[in-house]
């Protein structure tokens, strides 16, 4: 692979898979918020880089000239592949949306506490007598994987197969089509296996609520079942986006924690506050970006936007806002007013997003029960593009 | 006071029922309203005004009476 030719104006030139941005993509965001808070890039066949959150919220609240069919900014254009919803615009958006919200109330994932609090706790047996781990490798990247699996009621055994996937799909992808196609290919080659194995067992067809496969399967749309490539997209997008996702918030927040003891003494003294401080750690670290393709000449913040680019939709930029959150570039785990959006805004809000605050927030917990003294062992390796967390992340632990 | 979430601008964040579990209520779908017909007991104004400042889309209203 060549090497990719390093960003020399973060103004007409953005890129992130630029390493600076990997390593560390606050100031190049704060700098272009105050000289330029919509970039542009001629890479990425054109794409817009917004950094205000105001202006962020007037796009994701824009499906006029802002289409999600296109929802990752990759160097190749290929065909939009249909994952409703969140490939979907208005009018087809809500009721694909509607099919999914039930299963993801905040109610519904109060049965998955039980199970969440047991895989943290087995996944810290194993490393608890080392006095060191990776925890991005060891612990964080196998929480949300083994809780989406058993929430589709596929085998757990088959998670190292996702994360791959999710890498050739999210990272590797952007810069190589045919590393993405065939992961597509072979996702939809592993859903459409589990979903003949359910059409085929009656006794599955019974009890149509057991999973979430099997409740797609019996979801119907205006009366009608949903054909097998919306299916197969919907599968795809419930795997890829409750991953590298969540693994990543829950590192991120052992990250702050493990550099910061302040804080992480703070939390083990007052618990109470873990629902701001797992908030600010959204907030802080947001890990996913998105993107929309404009399809109409429009203008936001005073900045003429051309049809035909991309947007990258920088939630983790926008959360970093001063004009919206005072002392934007601290982490204040005891921040009252917070409105991030590190779920999204408008319509696309993250369907997942209680999911997600219930396994980084019974992460955190388990974790500081049972490991309350810690430091960084070593520098943590960050993921690029669509997802930003650490994927590696060496810890020394005492008692 | 009173409290109105105007449901064309909320989404399910669910940050309303979070700081303040006594004023809202969801429906199946994760979309809040006001309990009853929003009015807000007595000591449970700071909690609404929580509600407000904590709702990413900007979705929820005080209005005094």
């Amino acid at each position: 692979m060549t090497p990719r030719k390093p960003v020399t104006d973060w103004t007409t030139d953005w890129d992130h898979l630029d390493p600076r941005w990997r390593e560390d993509p606050y100031p190049i965001w704060d700098e272009l918020r105050r000289s330029c808070p919509i970039a542009h890039t001629e890479r990425y066949q054109g794409a817009y880089l917004p950094t205000r959150y105001e202006d962020v919220r007037a796009i994701a609240n824009d499906s006029t000239h802002f289409s999600s069919r296109r929802v990752i900014v990759r160097e190749a254009r290929p065909e939009p592949m249909p994952s409703p919803p969140i490939t979907s615009d208005p009018p087809h958006h809500k009721p694909y949306k509607q099919l999914l919200l039930p299963s993801f109330t905040a109610e519904a994932m109060t049965g998955l506490e039980p199970k969440a609090r047991a895989i943290c706790n087995e996944l810290i047996d194993k490393f608890i007598a080392d006095g060191h781990c990776d925890a991005a490798q060891q612990y964080t990247r196998h929480i949300p994987v083994k809780v989406i699996a058993h929430m589709l009621a596929v085998p757990e055994t088959d998670s190292d197969q996702f994360i791959k996937w999710i890498h050739e799909i999210l990272e590797l992808g952007i810069t190589d089509d045919v590393v993405l196609m065939q992961a597509v290919r072979e996702m939809a080659g592993y859903f459409a296996g589990h979903i003949a194995q359910r059409r085929d067992n009656p006794e599955r067809r019974n009890r149509p609520k057991d999973d979430l496969i099997s409740q797609l399967l019996e979801a119907r749309i205006d009366g009608k079942l949903l054909d097998d490539q919306h299916l197969n997209g919907m599968l795809r997008l419930l795997l890829i986006a409750g991953i590298d996702t969540t693994w990543s918030g829950i590192g991120a927040a052992l990250w702050h924690l493990a550099r910061t003891p302040v804080d992480r003494d703070r939390l083990i003294a007052e618990p109470a506050l873990m629902p701001t401080a797992i908030e600010e750690f959204l907030r802080a670290f947001s890990p996913v970006t998105m993107a929309r393709e404009v399809v109409k000449d429009t203008e936001i913040g005073g900045c003429p936007i051309k049809a035909g680019n991309m947007v990258l939709l920088s939630f983790p930029a926008a959360n970093r806002d001063p004009a919206v959150f005072p002392d934007a570039d601290k982490v204040v785990i005891d921040r009252k007013e917070n409105r991030h959006s590190a779920f999204g805004l408008g319509i696309h809000r993250c369907v997942g997003s209680n999911l997600a605050r219930l396994e980084m927030t019974v992460a955190v917990e388990e974790w500081l029960k049972r490991i309350p003294r810690f430091t960084l062992a070593g520098d943590a390796a960050w993921s690029e593009g669509t997802v930003r967390g650490p994927r590696q992340l060496p810890i020394k632990f005492w008692s | 006071m009173r409290i109105r979430v105007d449901p064309d601008k909320c989404q399910g964040h669910n940050r309303c029922k979070a700081v303040a579990p006594e004023l809202f209520v969801l429906d199946r779908f994760g979309n809040a309203s006001a309990v009853g017909d929003g009015r807000v007991p007595p000591g449970f104004e700071e909690k609404a005004r929580l509600a407000v400042a904590n709702c990413p889309e900007l979705a929820i209203e005080i209005v005094e009476d």
